[in-house]
């Protein structure tokens, strides 16, 4: 049914995504698929590395522990952007085609009444995305 | 691939710490960006600010403008005192700073230092020349070109003021024109002047600081904040409050600065409608202003919300065609081949005077040396932490050599060529029609300083749609400090972090209009002025300790 996952990470907020990531492993292995981990990082250093090429060997460590615990085949993509408060949905859109996904399986907040005019990450992508969206309350 | 199979966490992992891309010097420290940051929840919006900087700044920002508001009587006159006794008292000061920002520059230039490259020795830049020339531009002095372009050289060449340059002849004295001989000397000095003003010296400030930013955050590792560059002096104590002073000196002067010139501005743009649609009184109150504030506002909001490449970067390049295509129609209206012959000699003259402009001692000008460049010089100060910082952010991938030819040559010719053609073209109406020229009119006759470059505009033909083009330049102008300046404060205030939530850069945009709007309509505006040019002096001291620290940063840096 699917063959790639895709599961957008945010490296700071690690201990949030526990609903997200177990729904994600889950049916990665039901189904036999690839479980793919995208970050989205800028060049200046922020709070989860100082570099992209720091930030790249973290989220390959992270994407290769939950590979050895779960039994899963990983991979893991590290997107730098420019202005990563902003452009995070669009990042992430355009690595979901480029990967070739064809699951996102995504943390997201349960909705308020600011999303009504300003959809946070998840609502963006599952608005947007050719493929299916899973989003994680 | 880590060393260390267990290290999910944040703690830096000093032994497998990568080099950004290619050889650099990562500063070891345990800090960690935005590990100071509280996360707190208002209604839907979550922040994430850095705790004694942004409440420091904020209650800081609230309480001048209602001090202001309830004691404008008081309080400009102030202001507008400790302004005159800083720029008088401490014009040596200023001028030798200035001086020594341009060398440190063009020393780096020339040495082996300016091999180095921002974000590692095989970083590629981020923009292209165009996307970044014109974003540092835009944010350097675009507005700043629109405003003095006429006024500055005009004002040189006939003020009846006895604040000329060097104390030399002006070209018109008692609305007379003076004799061949000196109105030529007396145009070549107030084109030297002004090019002084706008050239080498401000750009060294601007890339002093842009270039400590780039390199502490992309080569070192350090949060992109003010304070990160004095890790060389302060070492840890940086993350205590030494570098919370220098921080909230720099949102404090970010923000003042932006919502003066926003007021400002807005008054600028109102004269100018006023002006081209024939609306007398236009300025008598403030309503029309604060219509021009809300306006700019909203477009910095929807700016703000297309982020950096959608907004600033677009915003800037739009404004920068602009820009071209008026100051192609004054070159190719105006006086064509007298602005051609002149540009070589304005730029001769702007070097063989620069020595005497900026030497800081013995000199009698007061006027011209205390009045405009110690109060310009304090002025470029307290802007450089939001220009440098917005500089930084889009240099990397710039070798050091490249960012200073492009930060601090280019743009000094660049100002050159804009300065040759409104102030030569506003001279030349000068020479010709003397005291029936609408440019002796708003400049000298009647200080009108916002009607200047309108006035120059409106003896050339098609005035009414480059008057229009004109204002647009400045609206545009505006939204994009509006938006970068917000980027900046944001980044300052989150602790460094350019991943802060949105809602945050909503803030200070928002914020940045209303206290712009606040102080129109409370007449504070001056008042302001005079306080954030007084950020000046406290930051003069600050970016010497920076040169060092930079010459020290980049010598530690692999070559």
């Amino acid at each position: 049914m699917y063959r790639k996952i895709i599961f957008p990470v945010d490296l700071t907020h690690i201990d949030q995504l526990t609903r997200a990531l177990q729904t994600a492993t889950d049916l990665a292995r039901h189904y036999g698929a690839e479980l793919c981990f995208v970050g989205v990082t800028s060049a200046a250093p922020g709070a989860a590395a100082r570099n992209p090429q720091e930030y790249q060997t973290r989220l390959q460590t992270f994407a290769d522990e939950q590979g050895a615990a779960h039994g899963l085949e990983t991979s893991c993509k590290a997107c730098v952007s420019h202005d990563p408060s902003i452009d995070t949905d669009k990042t992430l859109l355009s690595a979901i085609t480029e990967l070739g996904g064809d699951l996102v399986i995504m943390q997201t907040h349960v909705p308020n009444m600011l999303d009504y005019v300003w959809s946070g990450h998840g609502g963006t992508i599952a608005a947007h995305s050719d493929v299916s969206v899973f989003l994680v309350r | 691939m880590s060393q260390n199979e267990d290290d999910t966490t944040n703690v830096p992992d000093e032994d497998g710490l990568p080099e950004p891309e290619g050889a650099s010097e990562i500063i070891d420290t345990e800090y960690e960006t935005g590990q100071d940051n509280i996360t707190p929840s208002i209604g839907p919006f979550s922040l994430d600010i850095h705790n004694p900087v942004f409440v420091v700044s904020g209650l800081v920002v609230v309480a001048f403008v209602i001090i202001t508001l309830a004691f404008q009587d008081a309080m400009g006159p102030a202001l507008g005192a400790m302004r005159a006794y800083l720029t008088s008292t401490f014009d040596w000061f200023f001028l030798m700073a200035g001086n020594i920002f341009v060398i440190v520059c063009l020393g780096i230039l020339i040495s082996p230092l300016g091999k180095i490259r921002i974000g590692g020795a095989d970083a590629t830049p981020d923009y292209t020349y165009l996307g970044w020339f014109s974003m540092l531009f835009a944010a350097g002095m675009g507005i700043g070109l629109m405003f003095f372009g006429v006024l500055e050289p005009a004002y040189y060449f006939a003020t009846p003021w006895g604040d000329q340059p060097l104390g030399r002849e002006t070209g018109i004295v008692d609305g007379a024109l003076m004799d061949p001989a000196t109105v030529e000397a007396a145009r070549k000095l107030a084109m030297a002047a002004t090019i002084y003003h706008w050239g080498l010296h401000p750009w060294a400030i601007y890339a002093v600081v842009a270039l400590s930013l780039a390199l502490f955050a992309y080569n070192k590792g350090l949060p992109l904040t003010v304070r990160s560059i004095f890790y060389p002096i302060f070492g840890e104590r940086i993350w205590g409050w030494p570098g919370h002073v220098i921080d909230i000196l720099a949102v404090f002067a970010t923000l003042f600065g932006l919502a003066t010139s926003l007021g400002f501005g807005a008054q600028q743009a109102s004269a100018g409608i006023g002006f081209v649609f024939g609306i007398e009184g236009i300025n008598d109150t403030a309503t029309f202003s604060v219509i021009l504030i809300v306006i700019i506002t909203g477009l910095a909001l929807i700016s703000v919300l297309r982020g950096l490449d959608g907004g600033v970067k677009l915003l800037s390049q739009i404004n920068m065609g602009l820009a071209v295509v008026l100051l192609s129609f004054v070159i190719l209206v105006g006086p064509t081949w007298v602005l051609v012959s002149q540009f070589f000699g304005n730029l001769g003259a702007y070097f063989s005077e620069i020595v005497p402009l900026s030497n800081p001692i013995g000199r009698e000008d007061d006027g011209y040396r205390q009045g405009w460049t110690a109060f310009y010089w304090a002025w470029w100060i307290s802007w450089s932490p939001f220009v440098g910082m917005f500089i930084a952010r889009v240099s990397r991938g710039r070798s050091v050599r490249e960012f200073i030819t492009c930060v601090l040559l280019i743009p000094t010719i660049v100002s050159a060529i804009w300065m040759t053609a409104f102030g030569g073209t506003a001279i030349d109406q000068l020479i010709n029609q003397v005291t029936e020229s609408a440019v002796f009119g708003f400049v000298i006759d009647t200080y009108v300083p916002e009607l200047s470059l309108f006035g120059m505009l409106s003896e050339l033909p098609f005035a009414a749609i480059t008057s229009v083009v004109g204002i647009v330049l400045v609206i545009i102008f505006f939204v994009t400090s509006s938006d970068s300046g917000s980027l900046v404060i944001d980044t300052i205030t989150a602790g460094g972090k350019i991943n802060a939530p949105v809602s945050q850069r909503v803030f200070w945009v928002i914020f940045e209009g209303l206290v712009a709007a606040a102080l129109l309509i409370g007449g504070g505006l001056v008042a302001l002025q005079a306080a954030s040019v007084s950020t000046g002096l406290p930051f003069a001291i600050v970016l010497l300790l920076a040169c060092y620290a930079l010459v020290k940063g980049l010598l530690s840096e692999p070559r």
